[in-house]
């Protein structure tokens, strides 16, 4: 008997100091992490060696709602923000209260200490141990709980959790800032653009289609050989950057090369090898150079393109005017 | 095994979050610390439910789960509709509220 005893004794120790290092260790990769991300990894991380203990404690029922209300729905809800807020927003990591981490951190150790000096004489008796419990029935018994004598509490969690579900849908529909922009608008805005500052007006390119990749982050390239940036989305670019032209067609050249066995002439860069196909490729290049550079010089020399578009593009009549001119 | 163990890594887990609540500037961040703060208040419910030998401690846990779950869900759409009117989830913007 005492055998047994210390045999759960003792796997109990060791599961609390493996749970312990690992809760103490990601709780600090939650607060010093730069990106959120990694805080959310972290802290997963600490919540589920927490239901490891809570296991350990003989709470079975609250092992379970540890894993499935904290890792499965909280820290699920937190990476569903992150995505939508928080990836793209680096934090700066200048402190804006000058010199106030210092004092935090300060606090922070006083209050660990005195927390720990303060705990470390509160039980004196041995644990009692839920085996009693165990044997009558754990479930039954924490259902008795809370259905009998805590049922108000319980019914008033309900209450909590719609309250909070019908705020959560008020809150994440709120009313628009700025009216809602339509075609009419972001046309006119595009035209704008391209008078001021020559960007294309147009749609931005489709993402490119080479021989090894197809993917969203494949970046079109240009006749010229270089990459269209405007074809990546900016979150794509910001979290794997945008891919080089040698890299697209690297593995290419290299087989081609192998095939042939010898330096590729087609698809060599046109400054490479100025043998005939190559002078189609730079012929190619200039046309290309040739569109590109159209807009921005017509836009900035001459200025009749935007009137004329705007002649010949005729908006449909707006409501509002009409009835400003009828008055 | 000594229950005083628990209680000391439920105070270091506190005073982690207590020290990411006061040091970070990101609110999601923020979030997470209290959560950490939560999840070490929890830890002692538990260890007091098994060193006493009764449930009430555990049941106790329980609530605070619920109330910890309905918390994150407005607070993170807080954070979502701040975001949407300033595009950061930076905490010292909002004392330009202040005028």
């Amino acid at each position: 008997m005492t055998g047994l005893l210390l045999l759960v004794s003792t796997g109990q120790t060791v599961a609390f100091w493996i749970c312990a290092v690992l809760a103490v260790i990601a709780a600090v990769g939650v607060i010093a992490s730069s990106r959120p991300i990694y805080s959310a990894l972290c802290l997963a991380v600490v919540m589920v060696s927490l239901a490891a203990l809570y296991a350990s404690l003989q709470a079975e029922f609250l092992f379970a709602v540890q894993i499935i209300v904290y890792t499965g729905a909280v820290l699920m809800l937190f990476l569903f923000v992150i995505m939508m807020v928080g990836v793209t927003t680096h934090e700066t990591l200048v402190e804006t209260l000058r010199g106030h981490r210092v004092p935090a951190l300060v606090a922070g150790g006083c209050l660990v200490v005195l927390l720990a000096l303060a705990t470390g004489n509160v039980v004196t008796s041995d644990p009692a141990g839920l085996d009693t419990v165990q044997e009558e029935g754990y479930i039954q018994a924490l259902a008795q709980l809370i259905f009998q004598r805590y049922v108000i509490p319980f019914e008033a969690t309900a209450a909590l959790l719609i309250t909070a579900a019908v705020a959560a849908m008020v809150l994440a529909h709120p009313k628009r800032l700025a009216p809602k922009p339509d075609q009419t608008t972001r046309l006119r805005e595009r035209l704008a653009a391209y008078a001021a500052t020559g960007a294309h007006p147009g749609p931005a390119p489709a993402s490119g289609v080479t021989a090894r990749h197809n993917s969203m982050a494949t970046p079109a390239l240009l006749p010229d050989g270089t990459v269209a940036e405007a074809s990546v989305t900016p979150t794509l670019v910001s979290r794997v950057g945008l891919r080089t032209p040698e890299e697209l067609t690297g593995p290419m050249q290299s087989a081609v090369k192998a095939l042939e066995g010898g330096p590729s002439v087609i698809l060599s860069t046109p400054s490479a090898s100025p043998s005939a196909p190559s002078v189609i490729l730079s012929e190619a290049k200039d046309l290309s150079a040739d569109q590109d550079d159209s807009a921005p010089t017509t836009a900035v020399e001459t200025p009749e393109p935007e009137p004329d578009l705007d002649a010949g593009y005729t908006p449909p009549p707006d409501p509002d005017a009409e009835k400003g001119g009828a008055k | 095994m000594t229950p005083d163990l628990y209680l000391v890594l439920a105070a270091i887990l506190f005073t982690i979050g207590l020290v990411g609540f006061l040091i970070r500037r990101n609110a999601l961040i923020l979030f997470m610390s209290t959560e950490l703060m939560l999840n070490a208040a929890n830890l002692v419910l538990v260890s007091a439910s098994w060193v006493h030998g009764v449930l009430d401690g555990q049941v106790a846990a329980f609530f605070v789960m619920v109330v910890a779950a309905a918390e994150v869900v407005i607070g993170l759409s807080i954070i979502v509709t701040i975001f949407r009117a300033r595009r950061s989830t930076s905490v010292d913007n909002e004392s330009l509220l202040k005028g």
